[in-house]
């Protein structure tokens, strides 16, 4: 048993010699029993990471590890339901889920399976392919579940499902999470998706990890910060002419994500260094805004955790 | 056995919502001492929350000494909260001083004001342990009005898509 679900370190994956880099310099740890969004936009490297950990695909560089193991060694362990959940179209449900329960021996659990399935009145005698996008998912998140993973690899799993059968499955995949403490990794670029649901994050953006941590601490770390310009540093003394009236305040020794001035107003997202000066306004970022201000800004400093421990394999 | 409703869109954070649905339903008497709360894994089964909000939320009821956590069985309710029933001489004297305020023209939001100053005047305002209580607030944009009507379309763009232009 580790304490570590998930750990890369300095992990990259090109496609074709000449191709460009889809995910590189990728260094995070994942703990134990998290429920992990992996967040960002179209072409981020969201699903080349997942399958980089699922064993489908192998690193160009650096390495991943998953329930202290390679992935490979990992598999029989580890649920993964691709973005295009592919299943076989000419099986119907029932048989599905038996192909299940053959190729996972000893770990199968066909209540649950059966369960979720049933939860979206599917009938079992109907085939794959005459389902709609969103049946799909259901059987596939019954097969990848029913396995009884230590670790759920989920590539956008909630895209094709209702509001209800989303609001349902989720509750399905945190009282998993509740009760085994299941390990969940699932990707998505719309946050107000996930953000009730998970305690960690990773943010991937231009193929590089720009976030990572407890959404707690990320959280934490930044402030939302407003003071009118000039109220904090006056114009430079040595009578050089300053662009801004009244010299802009200074935000330097703070990491700055984002800034704007509008009027006479300054705004900023800041990852403060030390304390903010008394006459700046100060509140706490939402998720999203934290989020968005990161995927606005590809230049922001990115903000993981040191070099993750290594995985004893 | 309460049943916790989650709001998204209060601006208060979650495990606060849990926190104050227990602690109503103590002081309306819906929970007693004895009763036990739903599991973890049944609020998220209901709700979609991640298990560790309800957890931190019975942590925080079991350091007021409100609830306690049997290790195996369940987190049971301590004590209920003091309840002030409906018929009682203090209610009595908040309804006819109502009564005063509405004969001298004040509104509803004056009234709220007023209350709310004299209240803390008299009691501490109750601090967040982690000074954190709008973690997912959507409120006091301190940035004013510039900035709402820019993501007003900005948000409409970015719910559907996270992608505002190439981020390399």
């Amino acid at each position: 048993m580790t304490d570590t679900a998930m750990a890369a370190t300095a992990l990259g994956k090109r496609f074709g010699r000449r191709g460009g880099w889809a995910l590189r310099d990728c260094t995070f740890r994942l703990p134990a029993g998290r429920v992990c969004a992996v967040v960002g936009p179209n072409g981020a490297g969201k699903s080349t990471l997942l399958a980089l950990a699922a064993g489908l695909l192998a690193p160009s560089e650096g390495r991943v590890t998953v329930l202290g193991t390679d992935p490979a060694s990992a598999r029989a362990r580890v649920g993964y339901v691709a973005q295009d959940k592919p299943l076989y179209p000419q099986l119907s449900v029932a048989e599905t889920l038996r192909v299940g329960a053959d190729l996972n021996p000893g770990r199968w659990d066909a209540e649950t399976a059966e369960r979720i399935v049933s939860a979206g009145d599917l009938d079992p005698r109907k085939k794959i392919r005459a389902l709609s996008g969103g049946q799909r998912t259901r059987v596939a998140l019954a097969l990848a579940l029913g396995k009884r993973p230590e670790l759920l690899l989920l590539d956008e799993p909630m895209a094709d499902l209702d509001p209800l059968a989303r609001h349902e499955l989720m509750g399905t995949l945190m009282a998993r999470a509740a009760q085994y403490g299941t390990t969940i990794v699932m990707s998505s670029h719309v946050v107000a998706e996930l953000e009730d649901s998970c305690d960690h994050l990773l943010l991937v953006g231009g193929g590089r990890v720009r976030l990572a941590g407890e959404i707690d601490d990320l959280l934490a770390a930044h402030t939302r910060v407003s003071t009118a310009t000039g109220s904090t540093v006056p114009t430079p003394m040595d009578g050089s002419p300053d662009g801004a009236p009244g010299g802009l305040p200074e935000l330097a020794p703070h990491t700055v994500v984002e800034s704007r001035v509008t009027g006479r107003q300054l705004t900023a997202l800041v990852r403060p260094a030390g304390p903010l000066p008394d006459d700046w306004r100060t509140s706490a970022p939402s998720l999203e805004e934290l989020v968005l201000a990161y995927l606005r800004n590809p230049q922001a400093a990115p903000l993981t955790p040191a070099e993750p421990e290594e995985a004893a394999v | 056995m309460v049943e916790y409703r989650i709001d998204r869109h209060s601006g208060v954070a979650t495990y606060v919502q849990i926190v104050q649905q227990t602690k109503q339903a103590l002081r309306l008497g819906v929970l007693q001492a004895g009763d036990k709360l739903p599991t973890a894994r049944e609020v998220v089964e209901a709700t979609a929350i991640n298990p560790n909000t309800v957890l931190k939320a019975y942590r925080e009821l079991e350091r007021d000494g409100l609830v306690e956590a049997r290790r195996g069985v369940g987190t049971f309710v301590r004590r209920g909260l003091n309840t002030t029933p409906a018929d009682s001489p203090l209610r009595a004297e908040l309804d006819a001083w109502a009564v005063r305020a509405r004969e001298a023209a004040l509104d509803r939001d004056d009234v709220a004001a007023l209350f709310t100053a004299v209240l803390d005047e008299h009691f501490a305002v109750p601090e967040d342990p982690d000074g954190r209580t709008d973690r997912f607030s959507r409120t006091d944009r301190p940035d004013g009005p510039v900035r709402h009507s820019r993501t007003d379309m900005q948000d409409r763009h970015d719910r559907h898509d996270l992608n505002p232009g190439d981020p390399s």
